[in-house]
Protein backbone atom coordinates (compact mmCIF):
# COMPACT_ATOMS: atom_id res chain seq x y z
CA UNK A 1 0.00 0.00 0.00
CA UNK A 2 1.22 3.60 -0.89
CA UNK A 3 1.66 5.55 1.92
CA UNK A 4 0.11 9.11 1.56
CA UNK A 5 1.53 12.40 1.55
CA UNK A 6 1.14 16.05 1.48
CA UNK A 7 4.46 17.95 0.16
CA UNK A 8 4.28 21.91 -0.64
CA UNK A 9 6.99 23.21 -2.41
CA UNK A 10 7.63 26.67 -1.23
CA UNK A 11 9.61 27.69 -4.56
CA UNK A 12 6.50 27.07 -6.53
CA UNK A 13 3.46 28.17 -4.07
CA UNK A 14 2.14 31.88 -5.02
CA UNK A 15 -0.27 32.00 -2.04
CA UNK A 16 -3.15 31.73 -4.40
CA UNK A 17 -5.03 30.03 -1.90
CA UNK A 18 -6.84 28.04 -5.06
CA UNK A 19 -6.38 25.34 -2.60
CA UNK A 20 -8.14 26.65 0.64
CA UNK A 21 -11.79 27.33 -1.60
CA UNK A 22 -11.26 24.11 -3.75
CA UNK A 23 -11.44 22.32 -0.52
CA UNK A 24 -13.78 24.07 1.45
CA UNK A 25 -16.39 23.86 -1.48
CA UNK A 26 -15.68 20.18 -1.78
CA UNK A 27 -16.22 19.27 1.15
CA UNK A 28 -19.15 21.84 2.12
CA UNK A 29 -17.19 22.76 5.00
CA UNK A 30 -18.96 24.50 7.86
CA UNK A 31 -18.79 28.28 8.03
CA UNK A 32 -15.75 29.57 10.05
CA UNK A 33 -13.47 25.81 9.68
CA UNK A 34 -10.99 26.01 6.98
CA UNK A 35 -9.16 22.38 6.80
CA UNK A 36 -6.17 24.12 4.67
CA UNK A 37 -4.33 27.62 4.59
CA UNK A 38 -1.76 29.10 3.23
CA UNK A 39 0.83 30.84 5.31
CA UNK A 40 3.17 33.48 4.28
CA UNK A 41 6.52 33.85 6.17
CA UNK A 42 8.27 37.55 5.39
CA UNK A 43 5.26 38.43 3.72
CA UNK A 44 5.86 41.83 1.22
CA UNK A 45 9.57 41.47 1.64
CA UNK A 46 11.93 39.76 -0.97
CA UNK A 47 12.48 36.32 -0.83
CA UNK A 48 8.79 35.69 1.20
CA UNK A 49 7.80 32.36 0.86
CA UNK A 50 4.37 30.73 0.96
CA UNK A 51 3.15 26.98 1.84
CA UNK A 52 -0.35 25.72 1.99
CA UNK A 53 -1.03 23.41 5.09
CA UNK A 54 -3.55 21.31 6.58
CA UNK A 55 -3.21 17.76 8.74
CA UNK A 56 -0.16 16.17 7.39
CA UNK A 57 -1.51 12.62 8.35
CA UNK A 58 1.37 11.78 10.73
CA UNK A 59 2.99 9.09 11.43
CA UNK A 60 3.12 9.05 15.07
CA UNK A 61 0.05 11.63 15.16
CA UNK A 62 -0.03 13.97 18.37
CA UNK A 63 -3.46 14.06 17.91
CA UNK A 64 -4.48 10.48 17.97
CA UNK A 65 -2.22 10.49 21.20
CA UNK A 66 -3.51 13.06 23.39
CA UNK A 67 -7.54 12.31 22.21
CA UNK A 68 -8.77 11.35 25.58
CA UNK A 69 -11.58 9.34 23.95
CA UNK A 70 -9.35 7.51 21.14
CA UNK A 71 -11.26 8.60 18.21
CA UNK A 72 -8.19 8.78 15.30
CA UNK A 73 -7.50 5.94 13.51
CA UNK A 74 -4.49 5.24 10.44
CA UNK A 75 -5.92 3.84 7.07
CA UNK A 76 -3.61 1.44 5.55
CA UNK A 77 -2.51 4.33 3.28
CA UNK A 78 -1.04 6.10 6.39
CA UNK A 79 -4.68 8.69 6.06
CA UNK A 80 -5.04 9.91 9.61
CA UNK A 81 -9.13 9.78 10.23
CA UNK A 82 -11.29 10.66 12.97
CA UNK A 83 -15.03 9.33 14.56
CA UNK A 84 -16.98 12.36 14.61
CA UNK A 85 -19.50 10.37 16.42
CA UNK A 86 -17.23 10.09 19.31
CA UNK A 87 -15.40 12.95 19.31
CA UNK A 88 -16.22 15.11 22.55
CA UNK A 89 -14.90 18.58 21.19
CA UNK A 90 -12.75 18.91 23.71
CA UNK A 91 -9.86 20.48 21.84
CA UNK A 92 -6.99 18.62 22.75
CA UNK A 93 -5.77 17.43 19.41
CA UNK A 94 -5.63 21.31 18.73
CA UNK A 95 -3.45 21.86 21.29
CA UNK A 96 -1.05 18.75 20.61
CA UNK A 97 -0.62 19.33 16.14
CA UNK A 98 2.37 21.10 15.54
CA UNK A 99 0.05 22.27 12.05
CA UNK A 100 -2.72 23.80 13.23
CA UNK A 101 -5.17 21.31 11.50
CA UNK A 102 -8.03 20.09 14.17
CA UNK A 103 -10.85 23.16 13.53
CA UNK A 104 -14.18 23.19 15.62
CA UNK A 105 -17.37 24.61 14.53
CA UNK A 106 -18.80 26.85 17.36
CA UNK A 107 -21.58 24.80 18.68
CA UNK A 108 -22.78 27.19 22.10
CA UNK A 109 -21.77 29.05 24.83
CA UNK A 110 -18.65 30.47 25.31
CA UNK A 111 -16.73 29.17 22.78
CA UNK A 112 -17.84 25.49 23.12
CA UNK A 113 -16.39 23.76 20.78
CA UNK A 114 -18.42 21.11 18.53
CA UNK A 115 -17.10 17.86 16.80
CA UNK A 116 -13.52 18.44 15.41
CA UNK A 117 -13.14 18.75 11.63
CA UNK A 118 -9.88 18.68 9.61
CA UNK A 119 -8.52 17.17 6.51
CA UNK A 120 -9.29 13.93 5.87
CA UNK A 121 -6.98 13.55 2.12
CA UNK A 122 -9.83 13.32 0.72
CA UNK A 123 -10.74 10.29 2.29
CA UNK A 124 -14.31 10.70 4.05
CA UNK A 125 -14.23 8.97 7.62
CA UNK A 126 -15.73 5.57 8.79
CA UNK A 127 -19.00 5.56 7.75
CA UNK A 128 -19.33 3.40 4.40
CA UNK A 129 -17.71 4.94 1.23
CA UNK A 130 -19.60 7.29 -0.56
CA UNK A 131 -22.57 7.25 1.92
CA UNK A 132 -25.09 10.28 2.64
CA UNK A 133 -23.59 10.46 6.38
CA UNK A 134 -19.76 10.48 5.26
CA UNK A 135 -20.58 13.34 2.85
CA UNK A 136 -22.02 15.45 5.47
CA UNK A 137 -19.86 14.62 8.63
CA UNK A 138 -16.55 14.12 6.45
CA UNK A 139 -17.04 15.39 2.65
CA UNK A 140 -16.66 13.58 -0.42
CA UNK A 141 -14.12 10.55 -0.66
CA UNK A 142 -11.93 11.09 -3.36
CA UNK A 143 -9.63 8.24 -2.46
CA UNK A 144 -12.33 5.79 -3.12
CA UNK A 145 -13.28 7.27 -6.43
CA UNK A 146 -9.66 6.77 -7.21
CA UNK A 147 -8.80 10.27 -6.85
CA UNK A 148 -6.01 12.06 -4.97
CA UNK A 149 -6.75 15.55 -3.08
CA UNK A 150 -8.34 18.26 -4.83
CA UNK A 151 -6.15 20.72 -3.30
CA UNK A 152 -3.56 19.46 -5.26
CA UNK A 153 -5.36 18.30 -7.91
CA UNK A 154 -5.89 22.45 -8.60
CA UNK A 155 -2.79 23.90 -7.78
CA UNK A 156 -1.89 26.22 -10.69
CA UNK A 157 1.73 25.69 -10.45
CA UNK A 158 1.77 21.84 -8.90
CA UNK A 159 3.44 23.81 -5.64
CA UNK A 160 1.04 21.42 -4.01
CA UNK A 161 1.79 17.57 -4.03
CA UNK A 162 -0.47 14.99 -2.86
CA UNK A 163 -0.54 11.29 -2.96
CA UNK A 164 1.66 8.35 -2.70
CA UNK A 165 4.87 9.74 -0.59
CA UNK A 166 7.48 7.64 -2.51
CA UNK A 167 6.08 9.55 -6.22
CA UNK A 168 5.78 12.75 -4.51
CA UNK A 169 9.24 12.54 -3.50
CA UNK A 170 10.53 11.04 -6.75
CA UNK A 171 8.58 14.28 -8.06
CA UNK A 172 10.47 16.52 -5.75
CA UNK A 173 13.72 15.03 -6.16
CA UNK A 174 13.25 15.40 -9.97
CA UNK A 175 12.62 19.38 -9.51
CA UNK A 176 15.74 20.09 -6.68
CA UNK A 177 17.66 18.46 -9.94
CA UNK A 178 16.87 20.88 -12.54
CA UNK A 179 15.95 23.63 -10.10
CA UNK A 180 18.25 27.33 -10.59
CA UNK A 181 18.30 27.77 -14.54
CA UNK A 182 19.57 24.40 -15.54
CA UNK A 183 20.12 20.64 -13.86
CA UNK A 184 22.21 20.56 -10.78
CA UNK A 185 23.28 17.01 -11.93
CA UNK A 186 26.29 17.28 -13.63
CA UNK A 187 26.91 15.57 -16.69
CA UNK A 188 23.81 13.93 -17.02
CA UNK A 189 21.98 15.36 -20.23
CA UNK A 190 25.59 14.67 -21.81
CA UNK A 191 25.64 11.28 -20.36
CA UNK A 192 22.29 10.19 -20.32
CA UNK A 193 19.59 10.23 -23.10
CA UNK A 194 16.58 9.43 -21.44
CA UNK B 1 59.16 5.83 -32.42
CA UNK B 2 60.93 9.40 -33.55
CA UNK B 3 58.46 9.30 -36.56
CA UNK B 4 55.35 9.51 -33.58
CA UNK B 5 56.91 11.89 -31.61
CA UNK B 6 57.12 15.61 -32.52
CA UNK B 7 58.06 18.05 -30.18
CA UNK B 8 55.77 21.34 -30.04
CA UNK B 9 56.62 23.94 -32.48
CA UNK B 10 56.78 27.30 -29.96
CA UNK B 11 55.49 29.38 -32.83
CA UNK B 12 54.61 33.37 -31.64
CA UNK B 13 50.59 32.39 -32.62
CA UNK B 14 50.32 29.22 -29.86
CA UNK B 15 52.41 31.90 -26.98
CA UNK B 16 49.57 34.22 -27.62
CA UNK B 17 47.03 31.61 -27.05
CA UNK B 18 48.02 30.46 -23.93
CA UNK B 19 49.17 34.45 -22.43
CA UNK B 20 45.19 35.08 -23.48
CA UNK B 21 44.21 31.78 -21.89
CA UNK B 22 46.28 31.93 -18.69
CA UNK B 23 44.64 35.68 -18.29
CA UNK B 24 41.09 34.91 -18.34
CA UNK B 25 41.54 31.56 -16.17
CA UNK B 26 43.85 34.27 -13.76
CA UNK B 27 40.53 36.52 -13.84
CA UNK B 28 38.14 33.99 -13.25
CA UNK B 29 39.68 32.89 -10.57
CA UNK B 30 40.14 36.25 -9.28
CA UNK B 31 36.34 36.83 -9.82
CA UNK B 32 35.42 34.03 -7.45
CA UNK B 33 37.85 35.06 -5.00
CA UNK B 34 36.36 38.49 -5.72
CA UNK B 35 32.55 37.07 -5.26
CA UNK B 36 33.85 34.61 -1.94
CA UNK B 37 35.26 38.05 -0.59
CA UNK B 38 32.35 39.79 -0.65
CA UNK B 39 29.60 36.92 0.51
CA UNK B 40 31.53 36.52 3.36
CA UNK B 41 31.46 40.30 3.63
CA UNK B 42 27.37 40.49 3.37
CA UNK B 43 27.28 37.37 5.94
CA UNK B 44 25.12 35.94 3.22
CA UNK B 45 23.26 32.70 4.64
CA UNK B 46 21.07 30.49 2.82
CA UNK B 47 17.42 32.17 2.47
CA UNK B 48 16.11 28.65 2.50
CA UNK B 49 17.63 28.25 5.82
CA UNK B 50 16.40 31.05 7.14
CA UNK B 51 12.73 30.68 6.27
CA UNK B 52 12.69 27.39 8.21
CA UNK B 53 14.47 29.27 11.25
CA UNK B 54 11.43 31.50 11.43
CA UNK B 55 9.02 29.03 11.07
CA UNK B 56 10.51 27.09 13.93
CA UNK B 57 10.92 29.47 16.16
CA UNK B 58 7.43 30.18 15.87
CA UNK B 59 7.30 33.26 13.83
CA UNK B 60 4.20 34.17 12.73
CA UNK B 61 3.16 35.20 8.75
CA UNK B 62 0.17 36.17 6.94
CA UNK B 63 -2.60 33.91 6.19
CA UNK B 64 -6.13 35.17 4.26
CA UNK B 65 -7.47 32.19 6.26
CA UNK B 66 -8.71 33.78 9.47
CA UNK B 67 -8.75 32.31 12.94
CA UNK B 68 -6.80 31.69 15.88
CA UNK B 69 -3.27 31.25 15.62
CA UNK B 70 -3.75 30.11 11.67
CA UNK B 71 -0.86 32.59 10.21
CA UNK B 72 1.59 30.02 12.36
CA UNK B 73 2.68 27.41 10.28
CA UNK B 74 4.32 24.81 12.78
CA UNK B 75 3.87 25.45 16.60
CA UNK B 76 6.74 23.25 18.41
CA UNK B 77 5.17 23.65 22.35
CA UNK B 78 2.17 20.87 21.35
CA UNK B 79 4.50 18.19 20.95
CA UNK B 80 6.33 19.00 24.84
CA UNK B 81 2.49 19.47 26.08
CA UNK B 82 2.24 16.00 24.81
CA UNK B 83 4.89 14.11 26.09
CA UNK B 84 4.35 15.77 29.25
CA UNK B 85 0.63 15.07 29.64
CA UNK B 86 0.99 11.57 28.73
CA UNK B 87 3.97 10.64 29.84
CA UNK B 88 5.19 12.11 33.80
CA UNK B 89 1.89 13.59 34.67
CA UNK B 90 -0.26 10.71 33.83
CA UNK B 91 2.30 8.07 35.46
CA UNK B 92 3.46 9.69 38.12
CA UNK B 93 -0.05 11.21 38.61
CA UNK B 94 -1.44 7.94 38.58
CA UNK B 95 1.31 6.44 41.05
CA UNK B 96 0.92 9.20 43.61
CA UNK B 97 -3.14 8.79 44.00
CA UNK B 98 -2.19 5.23 44.16
CA UNK B 99 0.60 5.64 46.70
CA UNK B 100 -1.82 7.46 48.80
CA UNK B 101 -4.41 4.86 49.06
CA UNK B 102 -2.06 2.30 49.92
CA UNK B 103 -0.29 4.35 52.44
CA UNK B 104 -3.85 5.65 54.34
CA UNK B 105 -4.84 1.68 53.61
CA UNK B 106 -1.55 0.65 55.36
CA UNK B 107 -2.13 3.20 57.86
CA UNK B 108 -5.48 2.21 58.81
CA UNK B 109 -4.65 -1.34 59.33
CA UNK B 110 -1.70 -0.03 61.82
CA UNK B 111 -3.40 2.14 63.81
CA UNK B 112 -7.03 1.68 63.03
CA UNK B 113 -9.86 4.43 64.24
CA UNK B 114 -8.77 7.07 66.31
CA UNK B 115 -11.30 6.61 69.03
CA UNK B 116 -12.30 8.65 72.21
CA UNK B 117 -9.70 8.29 75.02
CA UNK B 118 -12.51 9.10 76.91
CA UNK B 119 -16.41 8.34 77.21
CA UNK B 120 -19.19 10.30 75.53
CA UNK B 121 -20.30 12.71 77.55
CA UNK B 122 -23.26 12.62 75.55
CA UNK B 123 -23.40 16.59 75.64
CA UNK B 124 -22.56 18.23 72.44
CA UNK B 125 -21.54 21.67 71.08
CA UNK B 126 -21.80 23.00 67.58
CA UNK B 127 -18.82 22.81 65.71
CA UNK B 128 -20.14 24.23 61.96
CA UNK B 129 -22.95 26.39 61.76
CA UNK B 130 -25.14 25.55 59.21
CA UNK B 131 -24.05 27.71 56.40
CA UNK B 132 -20.86 26.18 57.04
CA UNK B 133 -22.18 22.67 56.34
CA UNK B 134 -23.78 23.67 53.47
CA UNK B 135 -20.82 25.22 51.96
CA UNK B 136 -18.92 22.58 52.74
CA UNK B 137 -20.64 19.79 51.46
CA UNK B 138 -21.36 22.13 48.20
CA UNK B 139 -17.73 22.03 47.24
CA UNK B 140 -17.48 19.07 48.75
CA UNK B 141 -19.83 17.59 45.91
CA UNK B 142 -18.85 19.87 43.23
CA UNK B 143 -14.83 18.21 44.59
CA UNK B 144 -15.56 14.69 43.92
CA UNK B 145 -17.49 15.42 40.71
CA UNK B 146 -14.75 17.46 39.42
CA UNK B 147 -12.33 14.91 40.42
CA UNK B 148 -14.41 11.99 38.83
CA UNK B 149 -14.87 13.21 35.17
CA UNK B 150 -11.49 14.92 35.06
CA UNK B 151 -9.72 11.59 35.49
CA UNK B 152 -12.09 10.12 33.35
CA UNK B 153 -10.73 12.10 30.60
CA UNK B 154 -7.14 11.83 31.70
CA UNK B 155 -7.63 8.43 32.33
CA UNK B 156 -10.50 7.10 31.08
CA UNK B 157 -9.26 6.16 27.40
CA UNK B 158 -6.56 3.62 29.66
CA UNK B 159 -9.11 2.50 32.07
CA UNK B 160 -12.71 2.61 30.45
CA UNK B 161 -12.25 2.01 26.84
CA UNK B 162 -11.80 -1.63 27.57
CA UNK B 163 -14.60 -1.68 29.98
CA UNK B 164 -17.24 0.32 27.94
CA UNK B 165 -16.46 0.32 24.57
CA UNK B 166 -15.76 3.34 22.14
CA UNK B 167 -18.90 4.45 21.90
CA UNK B 168 -19.89 3.83 25.47
CA UNK B 169 -16.95 5.55 26.63
CA UNK B 170 -17.19 8.49 24.51
CA UNK B 171 -21.11 8.79 25.75
CA UNK B 172 -19.62 9.11 29.21
CA UNK B 173 -17.10 11.48 28.38
CA UNK B 174 -19.34 14.09 26.70
CA UNK B 175 -20.95 14.20 29.59
CA UNK B 176 -17.84 14.42 32.10
CA UNK B 177 -16.66 17.16 29.78
CA UNK B 178 -20.12 19.28 30.26
CA UNK B 179 -20.28 18.59 33.94
CA UNK B 180 -16.74 19.23 34.41
CA UNK B 181 -16.82 22.54 32.16
CA UNK B 182 -20.04 23.76 34.29
CA UNK B 183 -19.03 22.35 37.58
CA UNK B 184 -15.81 24.32 37.82
CA UNK B 185 -17.29 28.44 38.02
CA UNK B 186 -19.62 26.90 40.64
CA UNK B 187 -17.02 24.98 42.83
CA UNK B 188 -14.63 28.31 42.80
CA UNK B 189 -17.37 29.77 43.98
CA UNK B 190 -17.64 27.59 46.66
CA UNK B 191 -13.92 27.94 47.47
CA UNK B 192 -13.42 31.45 47.59
CA UNK B 193 -16.49 31.74 49.88
CA UNK B 194 -14.55 28.84 51.95
CA UNK B 195 -11.39 31.26 52.13
CA UNK B 196 -12.96 33.89 53.47
CA UNK B 197 -14.94 32.16 55.64
CA UNK B 198 -12.40 30.17 57.36
CA UNK B 199 -9.31 32.41 56.82
CA UNK B 200 -9.21 33.66 60.33
CA UNK B 201 -9.54 30.36 61.52
CA UNK B 202 -6.38 29.32 59.81
CA UNK B 203 -3.53 31.78 60.00
CA UNK B 204 -0.28 29.51 61.87
CA UNK B 205 0.47 29.59 65.13
CA UNK B 206 2.72 28.54 67.76
CA UNK B 207 0.17 25.40 68.57
CA UNK B 208 0.47 24.03 64.89
CA UNK B 209 4.51 23.01 65.42
CA UNK B 210 3.85 20.98 67.92
CA UNK B 211 0.98 19.23 66.58
CA UNK B 212 2.72 18.26 63.61
CA UNK B 213 5.58 17.34 66.25
CA UNK B 214 3.51 15.06 67.45
CA UNK B 215 1.59 13.72 64.53
CA UNK B 216 -1.60 15.28 65.46
CA UNK B 217 -2.08 12.48 68.06
CA UNK B 218 -2.60 9.84 65.07
CA UNK B 219 0.48 8.14 66.33
CA UNK B 220 0.65 7.58 69.79
CA UNK B 221 -1.88 8.35 72.71
CA UNK B 222 -1.09 11.74 72.67
CA UNK B 223 -3.26 14.49 72.16
CA UNK B 224 -1.41 18.22 71.02
CA UNK B 225 -3.30 21.09 71.63
CA UNK B 226 -5.82 22.92 69.07
CA UNK B 227 -7.91 25.55 68.62
CA UNK B 228 -10.79 25.34 66.65
CA UNK B 229 -8.70 24.24 63.05
CA UNK B 230 -5.89 21.92 63.98
CA UNK B 231 -2.87 22.13 61.58
CA UNK B 232 -4.02 19.58 59.60
CA UNK B 233 -6.80 21.37 59.13
CA UNK B 234 -4.30 24.13 58.56
CA UNK B 235 -2.33 22.55 56.35
CA UNK B 236 -5.63 21.51 54.00
CA UNK B 237 -6.59 24.82 53.98
CA UNK B 238 -3.46 26.79 52.43
CA UNK B 239 -3.31 23.78 49.78
CA UNK B 240 -6.65 24.68 48.85
CA UNK B 241 -5.93 28.38 48.83
CA UNK B 242 -2.76 28.00 46.69
CA UNK B 243 -3.50 24.98 44.33
CA UNK B 244 -6.81 25.94 44.31
CA UNK B 245 -6.49 29.30 43.28
CA UNK B 246 -3.94 27.24 40.46
CA UNK B 247 -6.07 24.88 39.66
CA UNK B 248 -9.11 27.62 39.51
CA UNK B 249 -7.41 30.02 37.39
CA UNK B 250 -5.71 27.91 34.57
CA UNK B 251 -9.44 26.32 34.82
CA UNK B 252 -10.79 29.25 33.29
CA UNK B 253 -8.35 29.62 30.82
CA UNK B 254 -9.09 25.98 29.61
CA UNK B 255 -13.01 26.77 30.16
CA UNK B 256 -13.38 30.03 27.92
CA UNK B 257 -11.44 29.50 24.76
CA UNK B 258 -13.84 32.28 23.15
CA UNK B 259 -11.04 34.59 24.27
CA UNK B 260 -8.80 33.23 21.89
CA UNK B 261 -6.60 32.25 23.93
CA UNK B 262 -2.97 31.50 22.27
CA UNK B 263 -2.26 27.55 22.57
CA UNK B 264 0.89 27.96 24.35
CA UNK B 265 -1.08 29.39 27.25
CA UNK B 266 -3.42 26.73 27.04
CA UNK B 267 -1.13 24.30 26.94
CA UNK B 268 0.18 25.72 30.32
CA UNK B 269 -2.66 25.83 31.94
CA UNK B 270 -3.55 22.24 30.98
CA UNK B 271 -0.62 21.39 33.06
CA UNK B 272 -0.84 23.23 35.74
CA UNK B 273 -4.57 22.32 35.73
CA UNK B 274 -3.47 19.11 36.01
CA UNK B 275 -0.38 19.04 38.41
CA UNK B 276 -2.25 20.82 40.90
CA UNK B 277 -5.80 18.73 40.27
CA UNK B 278 -3.80 15.64 41.11
CA UNK B 279 -2.23 16.79 44.32
CA UNK B 280 -5.91 18.06 45.54
CA UNK B 281 -7.18 15.13 45.00
CA UNK B 282 -4.27 13.40 46.88
CA UNK B 283 -4.54 15.30 49.76
CA UNK B 284 -8.09 15.26 49.61
CA UNK B 285 -8.18 11.58 49.94
CA UNK B 286 -6.23 11.91 53.25
CA UNK B 287 -9.11 14.91 54.34
CA UNK B 288 -12.04 12.18 53.34
CA UNK B 289 -9.45 9.09 55.69
CA UNK B 290 -9.24 11.41 58.98
CA UNK B 291 -13.12 12.83 58.34
CA UNK B 292 -13.98 9.26 57.99
CA UNK B 293 -12.86 6.35 58.92
CA UNK B 294 -9.91 7.72 60.64
CA UNK B 295 -11.31 9.15 62.78
CA UNK B 296 -14.19 8.81 65.45
CA UNK B 297 -16.72 11.93 65.75
CA UNK B 298 -14.92 13.79 63.35
CA UNK B 299 -17.86 13.43 60.62
CA UNK B 300 -20.80 14.02 62.81
CA UNK B 301 -19.63 17.06 63.75
CA UNK B 302 -19.83 17.83 59.73
CA UNK B 303 -23.08 16.12 58.97
CA UNK B 304 -25.15 17.15 62.06
CA UNK B 305 -23.36 20.16 63.08
CA UNK B 306 -22.30 19.34 66.84
CA UNK B 307 -20.18 17.06 68.23
CA UNK B 308 -19.57 15.36 71.58
CA UNK B 309 -17.48 17.20 74.31
CA UNK B 310 -15.28 14.41 75.01
CA UNK B 311 -14.35 14.54 71.15
CA UNK B 312 -14.51 18.14 70.93
CA UNK B 313 -11.63 18.18 74.37
CA UNK B 314 -9.54 15.56 72.65
CA UNK B 315 -9.20 17.31 69.33
CA UNK B 316 -9.45 21.02 69.63
CA UNK B 317 -8.71 21.65 73.71
CA UNK B 318 -8.45 24.89 73.31
CA UNK B 319 -11.59 26.20 71.05
CA UNK B 320 -13.60 23.92 73.70
CA UNK B 321 -12.43 26.10 76.35
CA UNK B 322 -12.69 29.48 74.02
CA UNK B 323 -16.56 28.70 73.60
CA UNK B 324 -17.34 27.36 77.13
CA UNK B 325 -15.70 30.33 78.42
CA UNK B 326 -17.95 32.78 75.99
CA UNK B 327 -20.47 30.36 77.79
CA UNK B 328 -21.68 29.27 74.22
CA UNK B 329 -24.64 26.36 74.18
CA UNK B 330 -23.61 23.07 75.22
CA UNK B 331 -26.51 20.31 74.83
CA UNK B 332 -27.63 17.32 75.45
CA UNK B 333 -27.99 15.27 71.46
CA UNK B 334 -31.71 15.47 71.62
CA UNK B 335 -33.08 18.80 71.25
CA UNK B 336 -36.61 17.43 70.78
CA UNK B 337 -36.85 16.37 74.22
CA UNK B 338 -34.32 18.46 76.07
CA UNK B 339 -35.01 21.43 74.07
CA UNK B 340 -34.08 24.67 75.75
CA UNK B 341 -31.92 22.92 78.50
CA UNK B 342 -27.96 24.12 78.52
CA UNK B 343 -25.69 23.06 80.76
CA UNK B 344 -21.97 23.63 81.34
CA UNK B 345 -19.93 20.73 82.19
Amino acid sequence: MARMKFLCDTERCIECNGCVTACKNEHQVPWGVNRRRVVTIDDGEPGERSISVACMHCSDAPCAAVCPVDCFYTTEEGVVLHDKDICIGCGYCFYACPFGAPQYPQSGLFGSRGKMDKCTFCAGGPEPDHSLEEVEKYGRNRLAEGKLPLCAEVCATKALLAGDGDKVADIYRERVTRREGRPNTWGWNTAYKD
Amino acid sequence: MNTLYRPRSSSPARIGLAAVLILFTSLGILSVFNTLESGYAAEETNPRADYWRLVRSNENGYSAVTGRETNELIQGSGEVWRQLRNGPIATYGALLMLFTLLALGAFYLYRGKVELGHPRSGDTVERWNKQERILHWYTAVLFILLAFTGLSLLYGRAVLIPLLGHDGFSSYAIICKWVHNIAGPFFIVGLVVMILLWFKHNIPDKTDIKWFLEFGGMIGDKHPSAKRMNAGEKAWFWTLFFAGAGVAISGLVLDFPNFDQEREIIQLAHLTHAILAILLMSFSLGHIYIGTIGTEGALEGMVTGRVDTTWARQHHDLWYEEIRDQGKSVSSPMPDTTEGQTETP
